[in-house]
Parts: structure tokens; sequence; C-alpha cells
């Protein structure tokens, strides 16, 4: 079975399961909430106007009449309206999405590259001070919740030290470039736009970093842990006899070992980043999609809700299938072998 | 392999009890959980201020830095947070044990299921399902279910619960589906046992060890998303204190009245960091290694 | 004129464990001339990959050396620097392993673990490196009579059989020309038809590169065709040591005398008799002789002391009191 072939099986059983999540999250917007046109309402809207909303949404018709009505609706691109903002739920997404990306992707980057750099050092220099250090900071990061990594680097970096800005996506007074990708940092990039890319990057930074210390902890831990054990394995022994350097049998053949267990833990970890975003953009007060649908989730924005939990679905499920190719490129044992799943 | 036997021997449990204890660091998690729940069970015997734990306002008192008088500060209505601490130990503990409680009968068993039907319709149903459920991180999902219950602790418990369960069926079906075609299963099977039988006392068994694992480590990460639904409102309402409500309400005060948001902060650290810890050495009380 | 390639003076190793220090290694001397095969025969736990693997300095980071010297080439390895253990390793001693299947990397391709043992050996000129070290693959492998080579390169170990994971190591540490390989039973994880096929194969290159041997093997069936001189081995101690037909024509220490009546006879005497008794316990080793508590013959003196490694015929030398004028 090559890559392809797996990529194929992947993406129809992801296909499947969408659907499956979709029908899930409509049960959930439909049947918990109780009244969603009372809800949309308010408590003091005449019973007439409930009533004629509950026609307009559809709220008369058997479930699955809905479901089909929406999920068609949905597929055309159509995500209803927000409560909140009065605008399509679509364009809210649109324009929202691209800050909580950028920034999701920034702390997918510095937890990779700090995890599993500092899970070979700690490796390299294990039961050294270097290594017992690492180790520390591993544990107590892993147990420090992003919420707390967000008002912990607030007070440093917004207070006591104030070098990162603590609000926003940019500063007022700064040329925004024309909209590419919609993030910011990468257009201006690509526009050249240098002042434009500093400052936004700066403001993603904080955001950044308090997602991404505790997953880069367990990375880090993981990486070690598996580095070390794997230490005392046979074709260590063997390579080194043959003369191979350490540093070369660390960096190439251990480490490709040791990213396998590493990475898939670390799927879950990035996906789990859009989840803490929820909260640390609020912490920040950054304009992105996790605070969007916080705050949909807040006031019962049915719309909303459904809208940003379906993209994070897809999403999710993109991000998942893309480590589990990751995966599968690094181990051949994984897609060279008939597995039944 | 051995099938559930309920009378464990004494030496079985010394030899358990030496394999948890051989990390000096998995002892102190133990005493810390123990701390924890001491904390949860006596807060108002232990608490000096018991009755700021409800609706208590002394606003001569309000927004005091740490002193002897008030350890942790006093928040803005002049309530003493350590006491607020720690009877916010206890919505915690419930949320922790009850979800864990009502989840993992749940999800062993239709992963039990699942697996012993391994290769046919019924499992590829039950795996397709949790397959939707986890689709979404836990805590997106436990959010949006809790957001649209009315904010108590049960319905918050309820929401996590609605999020959670799926990953111990993962769990016990990779196990399952792997013990159920040892030799020992088709033995079962050949001398005629029932399924409950098979399922139960021949597969169950062999799963344990995993599970418990991943109860024991996994309590603190579920009073983590406990307290991050209380962060933003859902859960217990107040004047019952609540470790996340806490910390977003002393969130206004920063940096100079630091000390109603960060101490419980770092009590909600404790708590994981305990069960972490506590957890390591589950792990290592239940592995097969010979000492 | 037999020139001394390797020569091992009292060699005292172990490990660091829980309860102690395992006492291992008590002394072994051993010599290898260039161009001999030598065999070092023992039980499982009597220390013969520790010396092995003490020779490569590869051993594990709980052992310990206690004393002793490994002369290779008149230098002191015990003593050598990082990149002179390097030349060493690339360049003049290799080493085969028991298991083929763990000494591999399973997540890359046997071309790609080959390439860099070539590459490390540093034993090719800086000009047109890669294709250099692909041709030097080819070679090892066809010589290794593993077939369609080529293919073979972009191959995992886990899709070839496990003979011919033994022939990618044997192709991967002759690969290079070498003084001397050492073999720690490379066939005991194998089925017996492909046994004999390895074997085979080691004698054939190591005649061929002119290599010499150090085989490592429980079994006195194979040292018998294999080598030129065996040395017994029991629980960390040299006890005899003789060209390979005198020590089976002639045994004299009692353990080899045991050893040798454990091999089956085709005659149907019986089940062999065996050798009641464990090995020593390394923690706390017996102060004389470490065989006396299972020697048929024990006399007083062994439990007390040392027997030394004595020349009982010419070439042929035993650790035992039975033989030892005092």
């Amino acid at each position: 079975m090559s890559l392809l072939s797996f990529l194929t099986r992947r993406l129809a059983l992801a296909i499947v399961v969408l659907i499956g999540l979709s029908i899930l999250l409509f049960l959930i917007a439909r049947v918990l909430p109780g009244d969603p046109a009372r809800i949309a309402l308010g408590p003091r809207a005449p019973e007439y106007a409930v009533e004629a909303l509950r026609k307009q949404m559809n709220l008369d018709k058997p479930l699955y009449t809905q479901y089909y009505l929406w999920i068609t609706s949905l597929l055309k691109g159509d995500l209803g309206i927000s409560l909140l903002s009065r605008r399509p739920v679509q364009e809210d997404i649109k324009e929202y999405f691209p800050a909580t990306f950028e920034e999701v992707l920034l702390a997918a980057i510095i937890l990779s590259v700090g995890g599993i750099g500092l899970g070979i050092l700690a490796a390299k220099y294990s039961n050294s001070w270097l290594d017992g250090i690492v180790r520390i900071f591993a544990y107590l990061g892993i147990v420090t919740p992003a919420f707390v990594w967000a008002i912990l680097l607030l007070l440093i970096f917004g207070y006591w030290v104030p070098i990162f800005p603590i609000q926003g996506r940019f500063s007022p007074g700064i040329t925004l470039p024309p909209t590419i990708t919609g993030m910011l940092t990468l257009d201006s990039l690509l526009t050249g736009n240098w002042a434009t890319f500093w400052d936004a990057l700066k403001h993603l930074i904080l955001p950044s970093l308090a997602l991404a210390m505790a997953p880069m902890a367990q990375a880090a831990r993981i990486m070690r842990s598996s580095l070390c054990a794997d230490m005392g394995a046979d074709h260590v022994y063997a390579l080194t006899a043959y003369g191979v350097p350490e540093n070369r049998i660390l960096t190439k053949y251990l480490s490709r070992l040791s990213l396998i267990p590493t990475i898939s833990i670390m799927s879950l970890d990035i996906v789990s980043l859009f989840a803490a975003a929820f909260v640390v953009e609020l912490v920040f007060n950054f304009p992105g999609l996790s605070r969007y649908g916080m705050q949909a989730i807040l006031n019962k924005d049915l719309n909303a809700i459904s809208g940003v939990l379906l993209i994070f679905g897809v999403l999710f499920t993109l991000i998942t299938i893309l480590i589990d190719l990751i995966v599968a490129y690094l181990d051949p044992r994984i897609r060279l072998q008939r597995k039944s799943i | 392999m051995k099938t559930l036997n309920l009378n464990a021997t004494w030496n079985s449990i010394k030899r358990s009890i030496y394999k948890f204890s051989r990390n000096k660091i998995s002892v102190v998690g133990f005493f810390m959980v123990l701390l924890v729940v001491i904390i949860a069970i006596f807060a108002p015997y232990l608490a000096p201020y018991p009755k700021h734990a409800g609706a208590f306002v002394d606003y001569k008192n309000a927004s005091l830095p740490p002193s002897l008088a008030h350890p942790f500060g006093t928040d803005v209505f002049g309530r003493d947070i350590l006491s607020r601490v720690m009877f916010a130990f206890r919505g915690a503990l419930i949320m922790g044990l009850g979800v864990i409680a009502m989840i993992v009968p749940v999800g062993v068993l239709v992963g039990l299921i699942a697996g012993y039907y391994r290769g046919t319709w019924i499992d590829t149903v039950i795996m397709r399902i949790t397959d939707i459920f986890i689709t979404l991180p836990a805590l997106i999902l436990a959010l949006a279910v809790a957001a649209l219950l009315r904010p108590t602790l049960f319905n918050s418990m309820m929401a996590v619960a609605f999020a959670w369960w799926p990953w111990y069926a993962r769990l016990t079906y990779g196990m399952a589906s792997s013990v159920r075609n040892e030799v020992f299963v088709q033995a079962a099977e050949t001398i005629g046992a029932s399924k409950a039988h098979i399922i139960f006392k021949e597969i169950l068994p062999n799963c344990l060890a995993p599970i418990f694992t991943k109860m024991a480590l996994e309590i603190g990460w579920v009073i983590l998303v406990g307290a991050t639904l209380s962060f933003v409102g859902l859960g217990e309402q107040p004047p019952t204190p609540a470790l996340g409500t806490m910390v977003s309400d002393g969130a206004k005060y920063l940096p100079h009245q630091w000390w109603i948001s960060v101490f419980p902060a770092l009590a909600i650290m404790f708590i994981i960091l305990a069960f972490n810890l506590f957890g390591d050495g589950v792990r290592d009380m239940l592995s097969t290694e010979e000492v | 004129m037999a020139e001394l390639l390797l020569n091992i003076k009292d060699l005292r190793a172990g490990y660091k464990v829980y309860g102690g220090l395992l006492k291992v290694l008590d002394g072994i001397n051993l010599k290898v001339n260039k161009g001999e095969r030598i065999g070092i025969v023992g039980e499982t736990g009597s220390g013969k990959t520790t010396t092995a693997k003490a020779i490569l300095r590869i051993l594990p980071r709980t052992a310990r050396i206690f004393g002793g010297e490994i002369f290779f080439q008149n230098k002191d390895v015990l003593k050598m620097s990082k990149s002179e253990l390097s030349v060493l390793r690339g360049q003049g001693i290799s080493m085969i392993f028991q298991d083929p299947t763990a000494s591999l990397n399973p997540v890359f391709t046997v071309g790609s673990i080959i390439s860099d043992v070539i590459r490390y050996s540093r034993t090719l000129s800086s000009s047109n490196k890669s294709s250099q070290i692909k041709e030097t693959a080819i070679d090892a492998f066809k010589s290794a009579s593993l077939p369609d080579a080529n293919r073979l390169l972009t191959n995992y170990p886990f899709q070839l059989s496990g003979g011919m994971r033994q022939r990618v190591c044997i192709a991967m540490a002759l690969a290079t020309a070498r003084d001397l390989l050492i073999a720690d039973e490379p066939t005991t994880n194998l089925d017996v038809t492909i046994q004999d096929q390895v074997l085979r194969l080691i004698k054939e290159l190591v005649d061929k590169k002119n290599t010499s041997l150090i085989l490592i093997t429980h079994s006195l069936g194979v040292a018998s065709e294999m080598t030129d001189r065996i040395y017994v081995m029991y629980a960390g101690t040299i006890v005899e040591q003789a060209k390979t037909q005198d020590l089976f024509e002639n045994p004299y220490h009692p353990y080899t005398h045991a050893l040798l009546s454990c091999i089956p006879k085709l005659t149907g005497e019986g089940i062999a008799p065996g050798i009641p008794g464990r090995m020593p316990n390394y923690l706390n080793p017996p102060q004389g002789c470490r065989f006396a508590p299972r020697c048929p013959r024990v006399l007083p003196i062994c439990e007390k002391e040392k027997p030394p490694l004595i020349e009982v015929e010419p070439g042929h030398e035993v650790a035992c009191f039975l033989f030892t004028r005092k």
C-alpha cells in the first residue's frame, strides 16, 4: 500500500466522519437549547414574533427535513446569520479564521522545533544538570494550562518587562497589507511590507507562546524518554561499532525513530491548540476565530456555533490526516505492511 | 494470562506497592492527591474562614495582599482566598471523579463490545461514532454543550462526560481487539463459554491496566477542563467558589492585586501535577515488570 | 612469523547494578595473531559478549572496567581518544551481532545504513563520494551472496528474511577492509539450514579479505568447523586455550570435558549428562576458581586461590590446579 492509497482511504473515511459530525452538531444545536427561536429573540419578545421566526427557521418541520435543508445550504456556503454580528456567519469566519490560523501555526512551529530540539538536547546530555533542569521545566510546563501561561506572559511581558503588546493583532496606525491570505504576517511578507510584518509578529508572539508552552514541554518529554529508551538498542551499538559518530547516530537514526511517537502525540496537541485558543484569545483580546466561537457559545448564537464547530471539524480532520501522512512517511512499517484498521 | 481474581493475595498487593514506591516522585504525587482529597472533604473544618465560601462581604478587608491572617490574601469582596480555594477543591474533585466514574463504565463497555465484534458492522459503526466525537477536541465540544445548557456543576459534568467518553472506548477497543484473537479466548469459545463470560472474564481483565492508568492520569486533565469551563462562567455559579471562576474574576485586577488570580491558578496546577505524578506511579504499579 | 594483532591482558570488567557490582570478567588473557581464526566458547552469561564489546568499547553505560589492557596493533584501546576510537571502529575492527533484526534500525533502508557505515569508515577519498559509496555497498552485498543488490539498497529490514538480514550485517561489517572481525553468536538466532550458509559465508569472506576472526559461540560444533584455536570461557575466566584439534582430542580442564560430553552422540547412548549446578553469582563470585562449586574434581586449594593459566603442552594452556605443580 503506497502513500497515495493510504491517503485516499483516510480521506474517504474523513468524509463519512464529517457527515456524522454535522449530524451530531445539528442535533446538539437543535435539541439542547430548547427553543432556538425564543433564544434568538430573547425572553421579552412577543409570542407571535417567536412563532413567525420559528416558521422562518423551519423549526416546525420534522427533524430530518430541517437537517436536509441545513446541510444543503451549508454545502452552498451559507452558514446562516450570526445573532451577534448580524452578518452571515461565513463572512465572520472568513474574517476571523486567518488570525487564529497564523496564531496556531506559529505556536505549532514553536512547539515542534522547541520540543524536539529540547528533547534531543536533554537526551544527549541525559543525567547531567542540563537534563535535570529540562525535565523539571518539562513537568511544570505540562501541568500549566494555556490560560495560566497566558496570564503569566501577560504579567511578565505586558507589565514587568513590557516588550510585547498584549492586545489585538496590530497597533493602530499600521498600514494593513492587501488581503491575499488574510494572514497578516504572510500578506505583509508577500508584499514586502516589513514594518507591518514585525508589528503583526509582535502581536502574535504572546498568544502563540501561551499556546505552545505546555505542548512543547510534553513533546520534549516524550522525545527525550523515547530517545533515552532507544539508546541502549542493539542497532545503536552496531552503528557505534562500525565507527559512525555519536552525533550522527543521535540526530539521524535515533531521532527518526523517536519522532514517530512524538509526532503522533503532537497531532493531538496541535489540534488542542485551537481549543486552548478559545481562552487565550480572550485573555489577549485577540480577534480570532476561537474568540469569536467563544463569544458565540456564551451568547448561544446557534448559527455561529455550528458554523465554527464545523469549520474546526473539517480543519482538525485535515490536520490529523496530514500528521498521519507524516508518520507514515517516517515509519515504513506502517505504509508497507497491510494493516486492518 | 490472568482471569479476574477478586481475592488478591497480600503478597501481590505488597509487590504492587513496592513497584509504585520505586519512583519517589510518584509517592510525592500520592501524598499530594491525598492532600487534595482531605482538603476537599474536610474543607469546612480546615478552612480558616469557612463562611467566606458562601455569600459574604466585608469591604473593610477587601483586596488585602497575602499576610499571616490571610495567606492567600482577600478578594474584592473581602473574602479569604485560601478558604475559598479549599472549598473550590470540592467542586473540582466532584468534577474529576464524577466524570471519570461516568464515562469509564460506558466507554469501556462500548469498547469491549466493539473489540469483541471486531471486523463486523458493529465494530465499524461504533468506531465511526467514536471517530465523530474525537474529531473535535474535548474542550471545544464540552464548551459548546455546556453553554447550551443551564450553567450548573452537574450540567458541566455532563458536557465534559459527553466529550470525553469516546477516548475510553477507543483505548479499550484497541486492547480488546488484540486480546480477542489470543489463544485463550479461542479456547474459551471452543468449550462453549457465553459471550458475556468471554467479554467480562477473559478479555476485560487483560485490558484493565492501561485503563486504570489512564483514569489516574486523566483526573487532573478533566479538572482542568472543568476549570476552563468555569473560567468562562459555565459550571458552578457564584457564590460557590470554583477555581476557574476565581482566576478569571481576578484577571481584571492584574497585575496589582495579583494574588486574586495567581493562587487559584497555582491550585489548579497543584491538582493537575498531583494526579499526573500519582498516575505515573499507578502505571509503574500496574506494569508487568519483574522486580 | 605470527604477528600479534590483538592482545588482551588481565581484563577485569563488570556492570554496576542496584545491588552492587557485577564482577563479570576476572582476568581475561587472550591473543589473536594476524590471519588467525579463534573461537571463544562458553555458556550464556559467561562474559563472552562483554569481552567482545569491551574490545570495541561499546559497553553499555552501566559497565565498568576495573583493570587490564587491550592492545590492538600495539595501541591500548582502553586509553584511546575519541578520534583514535573512530579509526579503530571504522577501519580496524568490526563486529556482527547475535540478533540481526535488532542490529538494524527498522525505519531506515539497509542501503542508507550501509552507506553511513562506509562513509564513516573514512577509507574513501573525498572526490565523488556518493557514487563510490554506492559502488562499495553493492560490491559488499554481492560478496555476501545477496541477490539483486541494487534493489536491496532500497529495502527495509523488515522486508528481508532473518538469514538475509544477517548477511546484510556481514556485508556491512566487511564492506571496507578490516583487520579483525568479531562475530558474536552470528547464527544462534537463525534456522539450522541457514546457519550453515551464514557460517560458510563468514569463512569465505574472512579468507578472501585476509581478515582475522574472533568467533563467539556456545556451540563447540560450530567452533570446531570455523576456528584454528579455541578459548574456553567460564564465568568470566579463560579456563582452557588450545589449537582446535588439540582441544577436542586432548581436553584438560574439567569444564571442557563436561562441555564435550554434552554433545549428543549419534550412537544413541542416552541423554547427555549435562553439568549440574549454575553459574556463580557475579555480585559475590567465589574467591578461588570460579568453576570450583561445580567441579567434579575439585581440590581444597581451588576454593581459596585462583588458578593461573599455564602451558601444559606447546600452544595449549589450562587454568586448573589439577595440572599445576605446587
